[in-house]
């Protein structure tokens, strides 16, 4: 049964995910270590510290200090996970991340809850807009946000078999479970979720399910959408956006600022091959603030009925 | 084995401090006063106290060093090429295109190098992420992090010293190049630093205060410390002065990153050799 048909009726948060995810990894693998920063709880790492405290450390409330530390563990060949909310793994950590983590290309994991808007009543202090933005521009840096429970799992599983600094970004709130148990991600290969030759549509994280309602919209009047999981935004699955270049027009859809995030890196390629039209939903270069979790989506447009119209529109140029 | 007699390490400061000046010199770039000031430490360091093999730079069992004040390289590297870490003529080559010796020390560049250092503040998390995984993995290899005092000044410092009493890592030892000089000028005036051993040992530190440009208290002192497996991380604080050894470039701010001339060069290989006084 394709994903179109499927009724949404689960939803997890991706914290989740990478919560069951680690612990998995950690008994498998004694060198997978969690770096907590006082905020195991909301970051589901409870689990693996009752489980595997040898492997725990837990630095209080410094981050900055947490990624070093983790540099310095990843030398002596662990394979540390620095757990902590997406606004301080990428911004209060950033250079830290930048200087002894992707500098000397050691292999650290920064996983983050708290991705994008889902932190919604804590206010615009706690929403990461930009940070899958800030850490796209370290060399040597993957950047991951998986779309629901069941494809985190596998990025994250995969970000511990790859060697080199990974930024993993998660859900606070639940979102749909959109994927099957068993389905296959591979980092830096775009998951097709449907084919099509009208218009394209390439989402990630927690907007994935939103561009698949759009898509069922479109489908039903007749308009035939090509759909992508664009997952890993670092390295960019450039086969992928030419695919879509090929049809010409293009949605992205992302909860993170249009600047410099999926839309951005899309767009890159696009004027790089001097062919096809995008339009970039997402947060449009606002702070959030606190509401529900919707109510942010809608004031910036990252809705079902935004991406329809959207599509409408372009195929009406 | 037989340990470097003092006589013998204060005649290897000479050549550390000569070879040091020698790259920047070549270079015509870098940062003389904080290689001078650390000079006598590092020189006990690589060729006394730590466990390492320049034939095998990265033996899993060896000590490690963290040059946490990452711009006083050139004294680093002095030591990595008179020890064999890498062929003695690579000090000719000091910030130039493909050289291990990096403007700022590059672990993928150059062998010996335990973590890249540069930005200020940062080296003593990555040495206490290394003696933790020690302590974890039951191994007897230690850790030693040079700060210089000014970083001091940067919070994630004490940071990374909880963390290192938190998990009483008695694997470590911290070093504090106090040569009371940074940038802008007296430590003491840009932002005091204060008694920076009170302030460590308040932290949970097991501390020292000693003059480090006296090879007898430098050795005295390592071999005290290193032998006290106490569950504390220690930390010796090193009066020191910025530019030892080269009169001219003593305790003058303006000497931190600036390169001598063909007659300052003369002029300091000379009193160098003369040894400290």
């Amino acid at each position: 049964m394709s994903i179109l048909e499927k009724d949404i009726v689960i939803k997890k948060a991706t914290r989740e995910a990478f919560g069951d995810e680690i612990v998995k990894l950690g008994k498998e693998n004694k060198n997978i270590y969690v770096i907590d920063v006082d905020i195991a709880k909301s970051c589901k790492t409870t689990k693996f510290i009752k489980e595997l405290p040898d492997q725990h450390i837990n630095v209080g409330i410094a981050e900055q200090n947490a990624a070093g530390l983790a540099a310095g563990l990843a030398t002596t060949g662990k394979i540390p996970f620095v757990s902590t909310y997406a606004v301080f793994g990428s911004l209060r950590m950033a250079e830290q991340i930048r200087q002894e983590i992707c500098y000397p290309n050691l292999n650290v994991k920064i996983a983050c809850s708290h991705g994008g808007l889902t932190p919604a009543n804590d206010g615009g202090s706690h929403q990461a807009i930009e940070d899958m933005g800030v850490l796209r521009t370290f060399p040597n840096m993957t950047v991951i946000m998986g779309a629901d429970y069941y494809s985190t799992r596998k990025l994250v599983e995969q970000a511990a078999h790859m060697y080199g600094p990974v930024y993993l970004r998660f859900t606070r709130d639940a979102v749909p479970v959109i994927y099957d148990e068993h389905e296959e991600f591979t980092i830096g290969k775009a998951k097709k979720i449907k084919d099509g030759e009208d218009i394209a549509i390439i989402a990630n994280g927690d907007t994935v399910w939103l561009a698949i309602e759009a898509t069922k919209q479109l489908e039903a009047k007749g308009i035939s959408v090509k759909l992508f999981d664009m997952h890993t935004i670092k390295p960019l699955d450039r086969e992928a956006v030419l695919e879509c270049i090929d049809i010409g027009n293009i949605i992205t859809v992302e909860d993170h600022n249009i600047l410099n995030g999926l839309g951005s890196a899309v767009c890159e390629v696009v004027a790089e091959e001097g062919k096809g039209i995008v339009r970039r939903i997402g947060v449009q270069d606002q702070f959030g603030q606190s509401a529900p979790y919707q109510k942010l989506l809608e004031l910036n447009g990252i809705t079902v009925e935004n991406i329809v119209a959207k599509a409408t529109e372009l195929l009406q140029k | 084995m037989r340990k470097t007699s003092v006589e013998e390490l204060k005649q290897l400061a000479i050549k550390m401090r000569q070879t040091a000046l020698t790259m920047i010199y070549k270079a015509q770039s870098g940062h003389p006063g904080g290689s001078l000031s650390a000079a006598d430490l590092m020189t006990a360091l690589y060729f006394r106290e730590m466990n390492v093999d320049p034939n095998n730079p990265t033996w899993e069992d060896r000590d490690r060093f963290v040059l946490s004040k990452g711009h006083a390289c050139p004294i680093q590297y002095a030591a990595l090429a008179l020890r064999g870490f890498v062929p003695y003529e690579a000090i000719y080559t000091l910030r130039q295109y493909g050289s291990p010796f990096q403007g700022h020390p590059d672990m993928k560049k150059c062998p010996g190098i335990d973590i890249s250092t540069g930005s200020l503040g940062q080296g003593l998390s990555c040495a206490v992420g290394m003696a933790l995984a020690g302590k974890r993995d039951r191994k007897e290899y230690r850790v030693f992090c040079l700060l210089g005092d000014g970083e001091c000044q940067e919070g994630q410092i004490w940071e990374a010293v909880q963390t290192a009493v938190k998990y009483q890592l008695d694997n470590l030892f911290i070093f504090v190049d106090y040569n009371n000089l940074q940038i802008d000028g007296f430590c003491h005036e840009v932002m005091p630093l204060l008694d920076l051993e009170k302030k460590f040992e308040a932290f949970g530190c097991e501390t020292r205060y000693i003059n480090g440009h006296s090879m007898e208290q430098i050795v005295e002192t390592l071999d005290e410390i290193t032998l006290n497996k106490n569950g504390k991380p220690k930390c010796v604080i090193l009066e020191t002065v910025k530019g030892k050894g080269v009169s001219y470039m003593e305790n003058v701010a303006e000497w931190h990153g600036i390169a001598p001339n063909d007659e300052e060069y003369e002029r300091a290989m000379e009193e160098i050799a003369r040894g400290l006084q």
